[in-house]
Parts: structure tokens; C-alpha cells; sequence
């Protein structure tokens, strides 16, 4: 297969960058502002609002990743335009201005002193307008490499392993030195591998960096918390069930995803949109699979690529999620969930190259506008990453 | 090639993974290895589901478990060659 000719029709936003969707996203600012932005994609057909559960007396750390999640929410490729509400003007102009940045069409409202009802009629016009630039757009073509691949896994077994997480690695090994910007994290979930995820850093600085950032979870969170060997929280119940022990073995199946070439070439924040160029970029995240992926659509990534064993659900409401799986049990007992079934690998049928193939077959009918099977069963999961209790 | 019924990523492994469903006790399995296509058969000692580990050589108390060519935890009660290897036996250096 020639990959760099590969060709995908896209979104070409205002900046640049190649959205794969097309929404127009209803944010709120923050937790009470959930009802007013839901009345307002019930008003108008087209939009989606992005209900969550934060946004209130945050500060340092936590309160620059919420205002991360946010702006780089609204200000992915997969979002036409944006409406923002807030309880209050400022905390909601914060977030608009830094959406605008994209150049695309984004408006804030508030609602202390207009209350919720003089609220979503303004801000249903405003959406409505958004809804009919965003339908005017048409898909351009554009090359396959312009479109931010992510990857993370979940609910594995020893067949991720064997099968769906090589089956990442290859095509990222495939299309990251043709241009394309990846991402992995799971910060925690290296533990036993982090020697090995270390090696793959790009220089000795960002090898350094990756320790660092590995080392302060282990610190931070894993051993200021933790109350036993973390047995049935990770390795998860689904995880023990399907046949993976430690955190060790988890973690050496995990890190396949990365392939046996590349190199990662900076260490992210949560939520940081990569700064460095084109190539694979590890962020800082938790293993959880709803907080990863929305760290990842907020940092710019605009399909992601998440191998299962036994079979985790997840969508998420902006970024298609393409499921991938080497189990036969799971493409048996829950094939409506999967996009890509490379079970062959574990028969000797199919080899991890062929799979790599498919899977890029399977981005570029994703990026075309194929629904996944995430999106099909309506998975929005948009989840908050909070690091730490509110004031 | 027939459809082997366990899995081995490297030569230097002393644990295996099933991959078919229903292996039960007393079955002879081919076990290939993905590093270099080799393989060879192991009489298999207990019924073990998919996805689920087996002792590749008789592994005592202390032992290190080892997996992808790396240590993946210790090895906490005598194991058989050809016996299931899970939590029951195995437990994380770590944590």
C-alpha cells in the first residue's frame, strides 16, 4: 500500500487544521450551565451540547486544565462552531477568547442577570446561525496525514497484546514518519514498562521529561492513595477476567500501541496541544478511558483508535472512536461494537501488517465520514480530568 | 499452518496465552511463537479460558514470571508446566 499518496475528504477549518466531523458544540462553562446548554441543542437540530460536572471555585493546576479542556474542546477541527454559557460573564469570555484563536465562529453567553430562559433564546439564534454556517461547509480533499490520529486502550486482556495493540503500532509505525501527529498517555498504565516506554523517547530531554512525569503519578497519586496492590482497579476486574495479571503485563501489552520504530518527541501535558510538529506525542493522562480521550480531543486530535480485549464501549461526543479487537470471544459475544476485527492474528490468518492495512483502511472511511460503531450506539462520554477538590 | 491454541511473544517466555475458547485439561496444544513463527506442543494441565496464562516450564515460589521477554511479576505458589497462571500464583512486583 502506498501510504503518503493515501487521501482522505475532510473539514479544512480557518486555521488550517482537518476536522473529520462537523459540530456545532453547545460548552458549558461549568456544571450549572448543563440545563440551559442541553435546552438549547433541543431547540436546534445540529447542535450537541457538552453537558459535565465542573467549572466551580477550581483554581491552579485544576483550574488551568479546566480552561485546557475547554478552549481546546471548542477549538478542535471536529467543531464548525461553538456556542459557550457560563453562570458568568468572565470565566465565559476567558473560554470564548481562547476558541476564537482558531478563527472559527464562537459566541458566549451568561446567565446571572438574564436568567435561564432570556439565556437559551439567545443563545438558540446564535446557534441556529452556527448550525447553517457549519452545513454550508463541504468536505475538501485533503491527505490522510493531516488528520490527528490518538490511541488508547482499554478493557484488555493478553489479546491486546498479541493482537489489537501491535495492530496500532503498525500503523503508526506506517504513517508517523510520513507526517502524521500521534498520541499516547496512560500514564500509570506504564508502570512495568517504563523502562521500555523511556528508551523510546526522542532525546535524552524528553526521555527525562517522561520519568519525571511517570515518576510523579507513581508519587502523586498512585502511592500518596493507594491501600493495597491496586488489584481489580488496575488490572480491572474486566482485565483479571480476561486473563492479565499484573500491572506489569498490562502495562508491556499497552505500550505495543507505539510500534517497534518511532519515537515519541514530546512529553504533554493533559489536554496540551502538541507544539512540536508532526510525529507521536506522549501526554500526561489517567488510564481511565473517558478521561484520556477527552484529554485528547482537547489537546486537537480528531479520530481515535482505541484497541479492546474484552470489549469497552467508549465514544466520545466530538472525536470518533474506531474500536479495535484481537479477542474471537469479544468479536462473538459483541460484534456491534467493533470496527476492526484483527482476531485473525491470534489464528495465524492474519498478520500485523495486514492489520495495520485495515485499520488505516478503516481511518480513512472514518475520516470519509463512515459512523463508528461508538458513535452508531450514541457514546458521548465526556469526562473531566480533576486533579485535586475544589476551594 | 493449523490454528495453534496458545501464544508466546517471545522464546525467552516462561508463560503462554490461550486463544481459543473451551481448552480444557489433558488437551495437547500447539503453541506458536510470534517472534519467529516457531512451534512446539504442551500437554495442557488444567482448563483455562481464553485470554488466560499457562506455565511453559515448572515455576516455584520466588520465580519471576516472564512475558514479552520481560519480568511481569513473582511468582507466589508452585506452578506445573502446563498449569493455569493467573492471580491465584502470580502478584505484581509493583504497588
Amino acid at each position: 500500500m502506498n501510504y503518503d499518496t493515501r487521501k482522505i475528504w475532510g473539514y479544512r477549518r480557518e486555521n488550517g487544521r482537518v476536522g473529520v466531523r462537523n459540530y456545532v458544540a453547545i460548552l458549558p462553562v461549568d456544571d450549572i450551565s448543563n440545563a440551559a446548554c442541553e435546552a438549547v441543542a433541543a431547540n436546534i437540530q445540529g447542535t450537541l451540547a457538552l453537558p459535565h460536572a465542573y467549572g466551580r471555585l477550581q483554581f491552579g493546576a485544576d483550574l488551568d486544565l479546566h480552561f485546557r479542556t475547554m478552549i481546546g474542546t471548542g477549538s478542535n477541527p471536529n467543531v464548525a462552531a461553538c456556542i459557550v454559557i457560563g453562570i458568568e460573564p468572565g470565566w465565559t469570555q476567558r473560554i470564548v477568547d481562547g476558541i476564537a484563536k482558531t478563527g472559527k465562529p464562537v459566541a458566549g453567553f451568561w446567565i446571572e442577570g438574564n436568567g435561564d430562559i432570556a439565556t437559551i433564546a439567545a443563545a438558540s439564534r446564535k446557534a441556529k446561525e452556527f448550525v447553517h454556517f457549519a452545513t454550508a461547509q463541504v468536505r475538501v480533499e485533503c491527505p490522510l496525514t493531516d488528520v490527528w490520529v490518538a490511541a488508547k486502550c482499554g478493557e484488555s486482556d493478553t489479546t491486546t497484546g498479541l493482537a489489537s495493540c501491535p495492530t496500532v503500532g503498525n500503523m503508526y509505525d506506517k504513517l508517523v514518519p510520513l507526517g502524521l501527529y500521534g498520541c499516547f498517555g496512560e500514564t500509570s498504565e506504564l508502570t512495568g514498562a517504563e523502562h521500555l516506554a523511556a528508551a523510546r523517547a526522542a532525546t535524552p530531554e524528553v526521555r527525562e521529561k517522561f520519568m519525571r512525569t511517570w515518576q510523579a503519578y507513581q508519587n502523586d497519586v498512585i502511592e500518596a492513595h493507594k491501600d493495597s496492590d491496586l488489584s481489580e482497579s488496575q488490572p480491572t476486574k474486566g482485565n483479571i477476567a480476561g486473563g492479565l495479571t499484573t500491572i506489569e503485563e498490562k502495562a508491556l501489552g499497552n505500550l505495543q500501541k507505539i510500534g517497534k520504530h518511532i519515537q515519541y518527541i514530546d512529553v504533554l501535558e493533559p489536554a496540551e496541544a502538541p507544539q512540536k510538529g508532526p510525529g507521536l506525542y506522549f501526554m500526561d493522562t489517567s488510564s481511565a478511558a473517558a478521561e484520556c480521550c477527552t484529554l485528547q480531543a482537547a489537546a486537537g486530535y480528531a479520530i481515535h483508535i482505541f484497541p479492546t480485549g474484552q470489549g469497552n464501549v467508549i465514544g466520545n461526543p466530538i472525536m470518533p472512536v474506531i474500536k479495535v479487537t484481537g479477542n474471537p470471544r469479544t468479536v462473538r459475544l459483541m460484534s456491534e461494537h467493533v470496527d476492526v476485527d484483527v482476531s485473525g492474528i491470534v489464528r495465524r490468518e492474519m498478520t500485523i501488517a495486514q492489520a495495520g492495512d485495515a485499520l488505516i483502511d478503516m481511518i480513512v472511511e472514518t475520516a470519509n465520514g463512515r459512523v463508528t460503531a461508538a458513535e452508531a450506539l450514541g457514546h458521548r462520554e465526556f469526562v473531566m480530568t480533576k486533579l485535586y477538590r475544589s476551594a | 499452518m493449523s490454528v495453534p491454541q496458545l501464544l508466546v511473544h517471545d522464546r525467552e517466555d516462561n508463560v503462554a496465552v490461550v486463544v481459543v475458547e473451551d481448552l480444557s485439561a489433558g488437551t495437547e496444544a500447539l503453541c506458536v511463537v510470534t517472534d519467529d513463527n516457531s512451534d512446539f506442543t504442551i500437554t495442557v494441565l488444567s482448563d483455562i479460558p481464553i485470554g488466560h496464562k499457562v506455565a511453559l516450564k515448572d515455576l516455584k515460589v520466588g520465580d519471576s514470571a516472564i512475558k514479552y521477554g520481560e519480568d511481569i511479576g513473582k511468582i507466589v505458589a508452585p506452578i506445573a508446566r502446563g498449569e493455569h497462571v493467573h492471580v491465584h500464583n502470580l502478584k505484581t512486583r509493583r504497588w
